[in-house]
């Protein structure tokens, strides 16, 4: 379509696009305004963060991150006085609370713990998307269509539905709570995603590479491997991304099928409580934490971003 | 044999020509149909080559992924179905487990509080699909002037899509705090309302409004995407006869961009829908179902009684019942949309 130029007779006119420009920069600036507030609480202290009227302008500090990654006892000031000079920012900042970091919080390892179920999963559910995306798009397979579909109608049950069934499954398989049972379970969801996205790529690659190539005596599995993977690297990498999107930012799953050991960040952080209810700086920053790979990814997918969110069934 | 032989009826072929035309690509999705000529026959050539025959290749690659559904989908949904029809609770495991027919599902349509939470639902679905339609479409109607620096802009607006609607529905509980809360704050500075009592959480009547309002925020980026992709697939050419015809501004909104990106639009309310329908894990940081059962919605309920009340029978069959909704309604929609695409 390049039919769009700057001489056609319905380009917008200049006010049109000045008042369009406006709406939207206004539009964007206020949908963006939470996110800058959970950055911004993140590095307040607990009063300031419920002080009255909202405090814009603060003392940035680091108590936030410190009680997010740790776990305080209260002493009294003889006891901290006693002690040597403080080791650290942490340290520092919690004397001045009366406290002492007794250890680590549980955050460290629920965020690794997220990181290995979506890693998991991700990598489970892109292998066998991209030989299920293969097969589907090259071969004639029987019932191609209905299992295409039934492929997709695994991803409309509602999670709660689900889970009931899989909560009394992984219970007498002894996966309860466990990380294969998540990478397992995500790798099933994410499945669906990546077979109708990946088919979608790998439809776009014309067949007569392949064939070029098994005339010169590779054979199917060869040609696939040296000519079809290497030109579906991008759709390979946008679909693996999305996939990580979904296994990172899951909760329902994840608050009723793990409690403990195999806990994700998502079900975590709201947990986080300080003293006398919600430790709102220290929720922030693990938000914070958990929010900028995302923010990363967003902008990397920026073109891909209509295909995945449509299952591929829009692309540009 | 040569290439040009090998190339003929390809799918590829076909998904070359429809790149732009993203209406077509789009409906195919869920129409069973519509994609068995884009599988072209296996070529004769690769069966004679070494290896594993392509039948052989095509259900080896196929098969795990098929297997894996099953056992984690497939399986599980017929354990579902058998539960429903008995009185099993999950917190009593050696108890006898008696198969009470179809009372379960009797009950359920009997029950006061389900058909509550259906409209709670319902009450949720609708708002959030109209004010995201409504403000999705708008905004995408007026980037697709682009200014300048409208690709950045788009991508600003993008970002809440993206994050995990658990931890931000958690972090809006502060948002909507009545003494702390930016959102107190922002609404009782413009309206004058004391801000001790925007109650956003703990209000009967606001409540409801805060789901929405949230999912509104989140989700309204998706279907601005989709209609933006809508708007950009009209071609140019339409709106240079409408010109030549003197079609007023209005009558080319109405009679050429409204029924263009109809189809787009309704993909983006069938996605939006079934989502929302299925709304977990937003609404339960956010408001836990409260106050009292205001905002609970179908999940909501069903992770009570399944997992809090431990009825887990009963709520097996409800969800049944949901499953069968959302298939069922987006089977007609489907059937919907392509009749106004075929139009």
């Amino acid at each position: 379509m390049s039919l769009t130029s700057a001489h056609s007779v319905v380009a917008p006119s200049p006010t049109s696009k000045r008042v369009a420009g406006t709406i939207i920069v206004l539009y964007a600036l206020i949908s963006i305004v939470p996110l800058l507030w959970i950055f911004a609480t993140s590095f307040k202290t607990p009063p300031d963060s419920i002080a009255y009227p909202p405090k814009i302008l603060f003392q940035p500090s680091l108590e936030g991150y410190c009680n997010l990654f740790s776990t305080r006892t209260r002493q009294t000031p003889e006891y901290i006085n006693s002690l040597g000079p403080a080791t650290g920012v942490c340290d520092e900042t919690v004397r001045k609370r009366n406290m002492v970091i007794a250890g680590p919080s549980n955050f460290m390892p629920r965020f690794v713990n997220s990181l290995i179920i979506a890693f998991g999963s991700t990598f489970c559910a892109v292998f066998l998307g991209t030989l299920s995306a293969y097969g589907f798009s090259r071969f004639k397979v029987p019932l191609a269509d209905d299992l295409l579909f039934f492929i997709l109608s695994t991803r409309m049950m509602p999670p709660i539905a689900v889970a009931i069934p899989i909560y009394l499954m992984y219970r007498e398989l002894g996966l309860s709570d466990t990380a294969l049972g998540m990478i397992l379970l995500y790798t099933a969801v994410n499945v669906s995603l990546a077979v109708w996205l990946l088919k979608g790529f790998i439809d776009e690659i014309p067949r007569e590479y392949e064939e070029a190539a098994m005339i010169d005596g590779y054979t199917r599995l060869q040609a696939f491997w040296r000519t079809v993977l290497p030109q579906a690297t991008t759709g390979i990498a946008a679909t693996a991304i999305f996939c990580l999107i979904f296994a990172w930012n899951e909760y329902a799953f994840a608050a009723l099928l793990t409690s403990g050991t195999a806990q994700t960040a998502p079900p975590f952080i709201p947990t986080i409580i300080g003293e006398g209810g919600q430790d709102w700086p220290a929720v922030a920053a693990g938000t914070t934490i958990f929010l900028v790979p995302i923010l990363v990814f967003t902008i990397l997918l920026r073109k891909q971003l209509l295909r995945g969110i449509t299952f591929g069934a829009v692309r540009k | 044999m040569s290439r040009a032989t090998l190339g003929t009826g390809h799918s590829s072929d076909k998904f070359h020509c429809r790149d732009d035309q993203v209406t077509e690509a789009g409906l195919t999705m869920l129409n069973r149909t519509a994609d068995s000529v884009a599988r072209a026959t296996p070529e004769p050539l690769a069966r004679k080559v070494r290896g594993i025959s392509d039948k052989g290749l095509a259900w080896l690659f196929i098969s795990p992924t098929i297997l894996l559904l099953l056992a984690i989908n497939i399986f599980p949904l017929f354990w579902a179905i058998y539960l429903s029809f008995t009185n099993y609770r999950a917190n009593r495991p050696n108890e006898v487990v008696r198969n009470v027919g179809l009372a379960n599902y009797k009950r359920i349509l009997g029950d006061q509080d389900i058909w509550i939470a259906m409209q709670t639902t319902a009450h949720f679905v609708f708002w959030t699909i109209l004010l995201q339609t409504l403000i999705g479409f708008t905004l995408a109607w007026l980037i697709d002037r682009k200014f300048r620096g409208h690709a950045f802009w788009t991508t600003i607006i993008l970002v809440p899509m993206m994050l995990s609607p658990a931890v931000v529905g958690n972090f809006w509980r502060f948002l909507y705090e009545p003494q702390i809360g930016l959102f107190a704050y922002a609404i009782s500075f413009v309206t004058g309302i004391p801000a001790t009592q925007i109650g956003m959480l703990s209000n009967v009547s606001l409540a409801p409004w805060s789901i929405v309002i949230v999912d509104t925020w989140m989700w309204t980026p998706y279907v601005m995407l989709i209609c933006l992709a809508g708007l950009r697939s009209i071609p140019e050419y339409i709106y240079e006869a409408a010109e030549v015809d003197r079609a007023s501004n209005w009558r080319q909104f109405w009679s050429i961009t409204l029924p263009m990106a109809l189809p787009f639009i309704m993909l983006a309310v069938l996605f939006r829908g079934i989502e929302n329908f299925k709304m977990f894990d937003m609404v339960n940081l956010l408001t836990g179902g409260g106050p009292g059962s205001t905002t609970e919605v179908a999940s909501i309920t069903l992770k009570r009684q399944a997992f809090e009340s431990w009825r887990t029978g009963y709520s097996s069959a409800f969800a049944i019942i949901l499953f069968v909704a959302v298939f069922g309604l987006a089977n007609i929609y489907v059937k919907a949309l392509n009749k106004v695409k075929q139009r």
